[in-house]
């Protein structure tokens, strides 16, 4: 865990080092003209000297802290799938993003003053001094000024809400290893080009909004401004004039392109700092970490691989872990020599045992998840909203907490054995093919807390999907229901508008787990075929296969639904990660090539493995490449 | 039959639609000659000739920087492809799957079979994106995966093999297309089967491929203006990355650092890998002789471990053979090399030269024996019917008895060349023991001369 928290403050470390030439470039941008170029140089240096300049550069050195705290706390490796609409909503909505979007605005406010501070010029202060028709000075509020700070909260709180829409926050793994600098040089042009995209689009919707309300700023000015009332009577009447001689709101006084340069520029630099704070985090978050197999000191055991693979939190750590596995079996010898080997009094392969046991237990919920989704649909041609319920139920830990169905599986199945052996023995391979057992699950879900809290069956079926995110607020909940009734014929139009193909991926969100487990697994398999000296792998290869078979069953079954196979809009100008949207397909070809590589190293003596003849007959298929 | 075509195309019979909307709309407006809407003012066409200038200097300059990037598409991949005069060529590309007896064939008409010996369906590949084929493999570990390199683009076919349609439609095709990357010349798969790795001599960048996330991560690096030839070691740890210019870069594989091998005198043309990964045989363009470079095992670093300079180990220089039908020169440069999957027979595409009747373009066999030190041993030549070339050819991935040479022929023929012997890690019959069994459409090649080889089988 202390890892996760060290390399967090090497990427903010990171992020604030890269700060003072974004700066400069910056600073260079804003204050270029063509005409004069050295006295563009020396204004810069000026700034740069300059107590203010050093000033709002400390603090630009403080969002980048609290932008970087703030990765640290909402990221994860499980993306939130939103499977409607309605949810989506939600999710925006929902505190915690709410108070994320908050600060968020907050701190773009400071970075929009801060780049005021370094224009200068027309935007530096919010009030200047001026003269009233009659005479006598006053203070004038500078709208130039006020427009930039509050493009700077609108950038930031759009910026946060885009980054709950595409999923800014989740952190993805990449199949290719690369250094640090490497990949940060190959992604920075990325981020310059996305950043500027997005900072014009933001800049637009800005402009198109101040237009509307542009009057808004006077009142609210007229309201912070705590001043007597004769100064406000004659903010008032200066505004009066004012708005005549800079009308900002109006088309012709926004078409400024100055104005609307320098907005760009502005934004683009804060989201250019703020993505490049995302960036690092997610490179130095995602580096290959290398657990130690084994340890000879018991007080760093919880160190090992083993051990940390069984944890289930934080999930950052099983994930690294998982990542370690499938590249220590692939890549070091002898490392897989220390997963092979027997502890040494007594002589137990503890180590294969608890990696092997780990990764099946991953897969056999997979399948479980899969079976139980694919029977909802297949019973009801509607349960759609229920299983996308369900899944939105559990925003984070999709994968740690049993789905109803799959823990009604088990309870059922669960003699006092061990999960291994009452899981994994060949004849209990496909519970879930019992029909008897299907009518058992299928209720459960019925049963779920959400169904307990809604009276009518109209509303049944909406209820988990539309207010699930706001987990443990029933209060909440119970009131809008109320609420839809009254209005129940809107909220059907906009929740049957189910996103397609949402609830496919919200299943496989967590695939990269698996993925994992399957390399894992496979390689240490195929490796065991000349490496492994004292058969451990031998013993559990049966439930490795049929494991894998079931799965591929499974999951073959889940691609004939509609949409399951339906390539996502790849889009490729945003910082958010699409890769989950790809991760069922990158799951599919995995097992296929995992179960290959098991057959291709074993050939004909896969034969003498005992399994079931169902599996035989499949693993035939492979044995002839004719799958 | 030959699945050839006759290269017309109908791009002539149309003309360029360059008028945009908004052309149309000022000659709608202005109600004019069109020749009014293009009175610009003077500044503005003076100004954009300028600049045109300045493009056209710069893009000249780096023409000549890199030569290969004025030519056209279809004689890039002429000139990078691995198959002998690949423009004329029936067969443009071949594949065997890397383990079972299947394979695909390219064919001049675009159009890619794959030939099955237990099924009776040949199912014919054709896609609307599949244009200039220069190259294609089967996807490790996998039935069904068949990644094509195509003029604009890389597919991935998806062919079940238990259908019986012998005409997949286009949905079984995955397209994997990057801006800029095209044409693609080389593709070359991990053997785990996970990543695909493809290179165009346009495009100084490597991709590799995810193939099922439709994901590509750029690895580039200056110097080389483009890859023009990739090859994957068989144990999966290092990539054969060689660039239009004099300079060749080796990838390893773990972490995607390169090391550069600048070469003296021309472009790296071909290359093969030892099975265990261990051993780098390539060929320069320009020279007549095979490079070997050696690499330590330690994995995930070959930096400073590796070698410092490349070993000659074989010299291919012009030789005439005396035969029956009058004197033949072979020897000169090399067109591809392969080696078996064992590891035991290397074979090597002479160019020849086209004008010159005497010096035929020729397969010339060699055996390779690692211990105690490496050698190339020459083992004798495979010729084809009279008036055929060899243009193309690839070792079976798992021959029981041997090894088993698949040669592609100008005349659009394909015939298997099998090698009996026993691996040299069990001899058998002696140094000697290695009888060549000549397929039944293979004449005896006709020259021998036994002072030089010291075998010489059929």
């Amino acid at each position: 865990h202390q890892v996760i928290c060290w390399r967090a403050v090497a990427s903010i470390a990171w992020a604030v080092l890269l700060l003072p030439p974004i700066t400069l470039v910056f600073v260079i941008i804003s204050k270029f003209s063509f005409l004069h170029p050295i006295q563009t140089i020396s204004e810069c240096l000026y700034l740069l000297t300059s107590a203010s300049g050093i000033f709002s550069f400390i603090l630009l050195c403080g969002v980048i802290l609290i932008v970087g705290f703030l990765h640290l706390e909402y990221y994860t490796v499980i993306p939130t799938i939103a499977c409607s609409k309605i949810a989506l909503l939600g999710q925006l909505l929902h505190p915690r993003h709410f108070i994320n979007s908050l600060v968020h605005c907050f701190m773009g406010v400071i970075v929009a003053w801060c780049c005021a501070v370094t224009m200068g010029l027309r935007y530096e202060t919010l009030g200047y001094p001026c003269t009233e028709s009659d005479g006598h000075p006053q203070m004038c509020l500078n709208e130039y000024h006020l427009i930039l700070l509050l493009a700077g909260a609108f950038v930031g709180f759009s910026h946060s809400l885009l980054g709950v829409i595409y999923n800014m926050n989740y952190v993805s793994f990449h199949t290719v290893q690369q250094y640090k600098y490497l990949r940060f040089k190959r992604c920075l042009p990325l981020v310059v080009k996305c950043s500027a995209t997005q900072a014009l689009y933001s800049v637009r919707n800005y402009i198109v909004m101040y237009l509307f309300l542009g009057k808004c700023p006077f009142f609210m000015n007229k309201m912070l401004v705590a001043q007597p009332i004769h100064l406000l009577t004659a903010l008032n009447n200066f505004f009066q004039i004012d708005y005549s001689v800079h009308p900002l709101d109006s088309i012709a006084g926004l078409l400024d392109l100055s104005l609307l340069y320098h907005l760009w520029s502005s934004a683009t630099f804060l989201l250019l700092t703020w993505n490049i704070t995302l960036l690092l985090f997610r490179i130095f978050v995602t580096e290959v970490y290398s657990f130690p197999v084994q340890s000879s000191f018991t007080e760093d055991s919880h160190q090992c691989l083993p051990k940390v693979l069984t944890e289930k939190q934080p999930m950052i750590l099983k994930f690294l872990a998982l990542q370690d596995l499938a590249l220590l079996s692939q890549h070091s010898p002898s490392r897989r020599c220390e997963v092979f080997s027997l502890s040494q009094p007594g002589g137990h392969p503890h180590n294969w045992n608890a990696i092997s046991k780990e990764c099946l237990s991953l897969l056999t919920d997979l399948t479980q998840r899969l079976v139980a989704y694919h029977d909802t649909v297949a019973t009801n041609g509607r349960a759609k909203s229920l299983s996308s319920g369900k899944d939105l139920m559990s925003p984070r830990p999709v994968f740690l907490m049993k789905t109803p169905a799959s823990v009604f599986a088990r309870s059922v199945a669960g003699t006092p054995q061990s999960p291994l052996t009452s899981l994994f023995t060949p004849d209990l391979d496909s519970p879930f093919a019992s029909p008897a057992l299907r009518r058992l699950t299928a209720p459960v879900d019925q049963c779920s807390p959400w169904y307990g809290t809604v009276q009518s069956p109209h509303i049944m079926r909406r209820a988990p999907k539309l207010w699930s995110t706001s987990t443990g607020e029933v209060e909440f909940q119970k009131s809008n229901i109320s609420f839809s009734t009254h209005r129940s014929s809107n909220i059907q139009v906009l929740s049957n508008e189910v996103l397609p193909e949402a609830s496919s991926q919200a299943l496989f969100a967590d695939s990269q787990a698996h993925i994992w487990a399957l390399e894992g697994l496979s390689y240490l398999v195929q490796a065991s075929f000349s490496e492994d000296q004292f058969g451990v792998v031998q013993t559990t290869l049966p439930s490795i296969l049929s494991c894998m078979l079931v799965l591929q069953e499974a999951v073959d079954r889940h691609f004939k639904l509609p949409h399951a196979s339906s390539k996502p809009v790849r889009s490729t100008s945003s910082m958010g990660d699409s890769t989950y949207k790809t991760l069922r397909f990158a799951l599919r070809a995995t097992l296929k090539t995992a179960i290959y590589r098991i057959t291709t190293t074993f050939g004909d003596h896969l034969n003498a493995v005992q399994i079931s003849a169902e599996h035989r007959k499949r693993l035939q298929q492979f044995l002839e490449y004719k799958e | 039959k030959l699945h050839s075509r006759t290269e017309s195309s109908s791009k002539a019979a149309f003309l360029d639609h360059s008028e945009t909307l908004w052309m149309r709309m000022t000659c709608k407006h202005t109600n004019s000659p069109v020749i009014d809407a293009f009175a610009v003012p003077k500044w503005l066409s003076m100004s954009s000739g300028c600049i045109l200038a300045l493009l056209r200097w710069v893009s000249s300059f780096h023409g000549s920087l890199f030569p290969h990037l004025t030519l056209s598409s279809e004689d890039m991949i002429a000139e990078f492809s691995q198959v002998l005069n690949w423009s004329d060529c029936v067969v443009r590309a071949f594949a065997w799957h890397p383990h079972t007896d299947k394979f695909a064939v390219a064919l001049l008409d675009d159009s890619i079979k794959i030939y099955n010996p237990k099924s009776a369906t040949t199912p014919t590949l054709k896609h609307r994106l599949q244009r200039s084929v220069a190259a294609v493999q089967w996807k490790p570990l996998c039935a069904s995966a068949l990644a094509v390199a195509c003029q604009n683009c890389l597919l991935v076919w998806h062919v079940d093999p238990c259908s019986l349609s012998t005409r997949p439609s286009s949905g079984c095709a995955q397209v994997l297309s990057h801006p800029g990357h095209s044409p693609v010349t080389s593709i070359a798969w991990s053997p785990s089967g996970s990543l695909l790795l493809s290179a165009s001599p346009m495009d100084s960048t490597m991709m590799v491929w995810d193939v099922a996330a439709e994901s590509c991560v750029p690895l580039q690096r200056v110097g080389g203006g483009g890859v023009s030839f990739l090859s994957w070691s068989p144990d999966g740890s290092h990539v054969l990355a060689s660039t239009p210019s004099a300079l060749f870069r080796v990838w390893e594989t773990r972490m995607w650092t390169c090391e550069r091998w600048p070469c003296v005198k021309g472009r790296c043309q071909s290359g093969c890998w030892s099975p265990d990964g261990s051993r780098l045989l390539f060929t320069v363009q320009g020279e007549m002789v095979i490079y070997a470079l050696t690499f330590t095992d330690a994995p995930g670093q070959l930096s400073h471990s590796g070698p410092q300079a490349a070993a000659v180990v074989a010299d291919l220089s012009e030789t005439t053979f005396s035969t029956p039908d009058g004197d033949i020169v072979v020897g000169g440069e090399i067109q591809s090399l392969v080696w078996d999957p064992r590891g035991e027979r290397l074979a090597v595409l002479l160019k020849g030269d086209p004008q010159a009747a005497d010096r035929p373009a020729i397969i010339a066999v060699f055996k390779t024996r690692a211990n105690p030190i490496f050698e190339l041993l020459p083992c004798g030549f495979v010729q084809g019917e009279a008036g055929a070339e060899p243009r193309l050819m690839q070792f079976h991935p798992n021959f029981q008895h041997g090894a088993l040479l698949t040669v592609c022929w100008s005349n659009g023929r394909i015939t298997h060349v099998p090698f009996y012997f026993v691996s040299a890690g069990v001899p058998h019959f002696g140094l000697s023991g290695s009888p060549l069994l000549p397929h039944p459409q293979q004449r005896p090649a006709d020259f021998v001369n036994q002072s030089l080889f010291t075998e010489f089988l059929s």
